[in-house]
């Protein structure tokens, strides 16, 4: 039994890195990243939503591209 | 809010390890660690360098027919690891030298937006997918025509010593200068004559690696209603996807892109089934030309539609395949085991008359395998983007030079993939129509013709080969991407689906090419674009207003001037008499390789600025050997005497022919062929020598800079002076037990503390 209940925490533990991971390299916990970073540098100040967030986000890019090589 | 500037420096020393810290309330933000190394570390790198040298040996010199890929991803990784473990280190200690008291420009100007300290982790898989693209896959394809060894010895030696040490390097030099571009740094390192050559280089090889790309692609998917199927479904999905993030659920990048795979996944299979209905194969059967036109159509789109629209979940779609299908191929080779069917070095190697690209292996083996060996486009990356997420110094061996061998590892697999194929099939696929005739007996007869080993093949077997991916034929599909699908798939449906699944496989892999080329085809034509109105509005009078990028006019006229550019060379490639990609590849090569010459000279500069004459020779040896190859391959480019290398020569024999009167000349069957090739050939050879010139340049200011520097006049290093830092990170992929201790430390503190929130896993 106790085999079975450390192979079942050893596949969670593997599933939560994973999405760390991928929530991590494709920009899921971004917005939770810059609502950490405002509360430390700017306490107290109201923050923007996780739409308006992205909203800048994307228009930043458009003003600074980055490029992608072959 | 402490000020970041507060505090003291201070340093404890516990036996080898000294702990710096930049504030005494705060747990250390750098350890230097003095440890010898162990017994146990020298047997392990014994035991790893043993196992390299026996695989090499293996590669090099076993001359039977059974030569296995697994050997090759054995002697790969083994070089890998002693080049990370020992070559990176030597550069790390005697050039870089990294401070991890020192805060990187993401820490100082963290903003949540584009200034990030990102988990190395991370970071190292968004970098590699920034500095990975089509590029690796391509190259080594076409390199098979001179055997499977000289590609392997160069993508591998290259990559350890001249394309990591490039990326490694950059991303140095640009770390310490707030993470400014490679175009900046040269005009503050070279001066003004230096940098404009630089930037002005960057600009005119920025556009014929997008032509080239583009012409990859539309050598793929030319007469396949399935690939064109399928590939135009991603539009949809990308806009899908955009729209899902902007109003439906924004910020759920992961869930939109496992969408957007699974409906990718559902494209290619249904492509299948359109393409076997009369209306799908009469609506996707396009031609190569009304294929350029497409794709220059939905670049100059693409280029000013929002970003949010199609490039940003396009990109995601990207990133996602990428890693996703790298890591399954690699898992493929391992389990199939591939034999190779390529000879270890043809005869074409001495020769030089390789239908695929002519001239011999020196230069232009080197000029061919440029990503994966040597990429000058990654420092485009390595400066800019990736400066503004590094957490730490000393994580910039893992991503710089950690991030390259993982692309040189990528090379390699393609490199397989081409070598386990049936030899004459393979030149049936990759020799230009003017050699093949087209159909499957003409091609079979002139692949029998070419004194290749192993039996002969018939015109039936051809077109069966192409019958079992879903394809009419698959003769003359050059550029690279046909042959690489095509070894995939013959690796892949072993391991995954069997028989069954060829056919899926081989159009997934041409889905997955021109998804990443399609990818960058969209981001550089904005970034050239942008790099494009940035000249202008230098220049000054009306031009000015071009440096406000939300002038939609001056933004699109220098969208159309880009798209224009690459798009007539691309028309010009597709409609080559001569076949595109053997002329154009060598190009595209050449402009790559002497982007790398550019970025090496500017490292070069600085390691010389900063006294360090005596290790100038790492990156001074690269760059003397990609100088070398660069040049010599230019210059025959411009000036040999053999037509099918030269292209003045053929310029000349092409327009003396229309001279004498003749309507038909070589491979110009009519009059307006005979112009097309007189008009590319004026083109390409022009192309050569503007490179050339630039790069020129930028070397001689170049050496006027070192030498100035090292007679101790000259301007000084622009380097910034260093921020303390009050953040900390383990340096390599798996932390020592002393950064464990101290990352606990850390951990333990209040959430208020400046740190990186949020990139550490728990």
């Amino acid at each position: 039994m106790g085999s079975v209940t450390g192979v079942a925490r050893k596949i969670g533990w593997y599933t939560r890195k994973l999405s760390w991971y991928s929530a991590s390299l494709m920009g899921d916990n971004h917005y939770r990243r810059y609502v950490d970073l405002r509360h430390r540098t700017h306490p107290g100040e109201a923050v923007m939503s996780e739409r308006d967030y992205w909203r800048m986000r994307h228009a930043a890019t458009e003003k600074n591209p980055q490029t992608r090589c072959c | 809010m402490a000020s970041p500037t507060a505090g003291e420096r201070t340093e404890e020393t516990v036996g080898d390890i000294t702990y710096v810290r930049t504030d005494p309330e705060l747990p250390p933000v750098a350890i230097i660690d003095r440890s010898p190394i162990t017994t146990k570390h020298k047997i392990v790198f014994g035991v790893i360098a043993l196992l390299g040298a026996i695989a090499w040996a293996m590669i090099a010199f076993f001359r039977g027919e059974t030569v296995n890929a697994v050997w090759f991803v054995i002697a790969a990784v083994c070089t890998y690891l002693i080049g990370y473990r020992f070559y990176a280190r030597l550069i790390e200690m005697k050039i870089v030298k990294p401070r991890d008291d020192a805060a990187t420009p993401a820490e100082v100007f963290e903003n949540g937006t584009d200034y990030m300290p990102t988990d190395r982790r991370v970071l190292f898989g968004h970098h590699f997918a920034a500095i990975a693209g089509a590029g690796p896959l391509v190259g080594p394809v076409l390199a098979m025509q001179m055997g499977y060894l000289p590609g392997t010895i160069w993508i591998i030696v290259g990559a350890v010593f001249a394309g990591c040490v490039q990326d490694y390097l950059v991303l140095s030099i640009s770390v310490r200068r707030r993470g400014r571009s490679l175009g900046q740094m040269a005009r503050d390192e070279l001066g003004t004559t230096g940098g404009i050559a630089a930037i002005v280089g960057v600009l005119v090889i920025m556009v014929i690696l997008l032509a080239v790309l583009a012409l990859v692609v539309v050598n793929a998917l030319a007469e396949s209603p399935w690939g064109v199927f399928s590939i135009a479904m991603t539009i949809p999905i990308a806009v899908f996807m955009g729209f899902y993030l902007r109003y439906l659920r924004p910020g759920r990048v992961s869930e939109v892109s496992l969408i957007g795979v699974v409906l990718l996944l559902l494209a290619v299979i249904s492509g299948g089934w359109v393409a076997e209905t009369a209306w799908g194969a009469d609506w996707f059967t396009l031609s190569k030309v009304t294929l350029s036109w497409c794709i220059i159509v939905y670049g100059l789109a693409a280029s000013v539609l929002p970003v949010w629209l199609l490039l940003a979940p396009r990109d995601y779609l990207s990133t996602f395949m990428k890693v996703g299908t790298i890591i399954l191929l690699a898992i493929g080779i391992l389990l199939a085991r591939p034999i190779m069917d390529a000879p270890a070095v043809s005869s074409f190697a001495s020769s030089g008359t390789g239908p695929v690209f002519a001239g011999s292996l020196f230069p232009f083996l080197f000029i061919t395998i440029a990503c994966g060996a040597l990429s000058g486009f990654h420092s485009l990356i390595s400066s800019g983007t990736t400066p503004k997420l590094l957490e730490k110094e000393s994580q910039m061996r893992l991503i710089g030079y950690g991030g390259m061998l993982t692309e040189s590892f990528v090379a390699i697999m393609a490199l397989i993939t081409a070598a386990i194929l049936n030899q004459h099939l393979y030149f049936a696929i990759n020799a230009p129509t003017a050699q093949t005739g087209a159909t499957a007996q003409t091609a079979a007869d002139y692949v029998n013709g070419l004194g290749l080993s192993g039996s002969p093949i018939t015109g039936a077997e051809i077109t069966a080969a192409a019958e079992s991916v879903g394809e009419e034929s698959i003769v003359s599909r050059t550029g690279g991407a046909p042959t690489l699908a095509f070894g995939m798939s013959e690796v892949l449906h072993k391991v995954f689906g069997g028989e069954g699944l060829k056919a899926f496989w081989y159009h997934f892999a041409i889905m997955f090419e021109a998804l990443f080329i399609l990818t960058t085809v969209d981001a550089g034509t904005r970034v050239a674009r942008f790099m494009l109105s940035d000249g202008l509005a230098n220049l000054g009078g009306p031009l000015k207003k071009l440096r406000n990028p939300s002038w939609r006019v001056g933004a699109w006229s220098c969208s159309v001037i880009v798209v224009a550019a690459w798009g007539s060379i691309l028309l010009m490639g597709v409609t080559d008499p001569l076949g595109g990609i053997n002329t154009l590849f060598p190009l595209f090569g050449i402009a790559n390789q002497l982007l790398a010459a550019i970025a090496l000279t500017v490292v070069t500069v600085v390691v010389i600025k900063r006294g360090l004459l005596k290790w100038a020779w790492i990156p001074g040896v690269p760059l003397v050997w990609d100088l070398t190859v660069t040049m010599t391959a230019s210059f025959q480019k411009i000036f040999s005497g053999d037509p099918k290398v030269g292209y003045w020569t053929q310029h000349f024999q092409y327009s003396n022919a229309k001279d004498a009167g003749k309507t038909a000349f070589g491979a110009a069957k009519n009059a307006d062929q005979l112009d097309a090739v007189i008009r590319n050939t004026f083109i390409q050879g022009t192309l050569s020598i503007v490179f050339a010139v630039l790069v020129c340049i930028v070397f001689v200011a170049g050496v006027l800079v070192a030498l100035k520097a090292i007679r101790g006049e000259g301007r000084p290093l622009t380097e910034d002076d260093p921020t303390p830092s009050r953040i900390f990170a383990p340096s390599g992929l798996i932390p020592t037990a002393a950064e464990k201790e101290v990352t606990k430390q850390w951990e333990a503190l209040p959430a208020s503390h400046a740190r990186s929130v949020g990139t550490h896993a728990n």
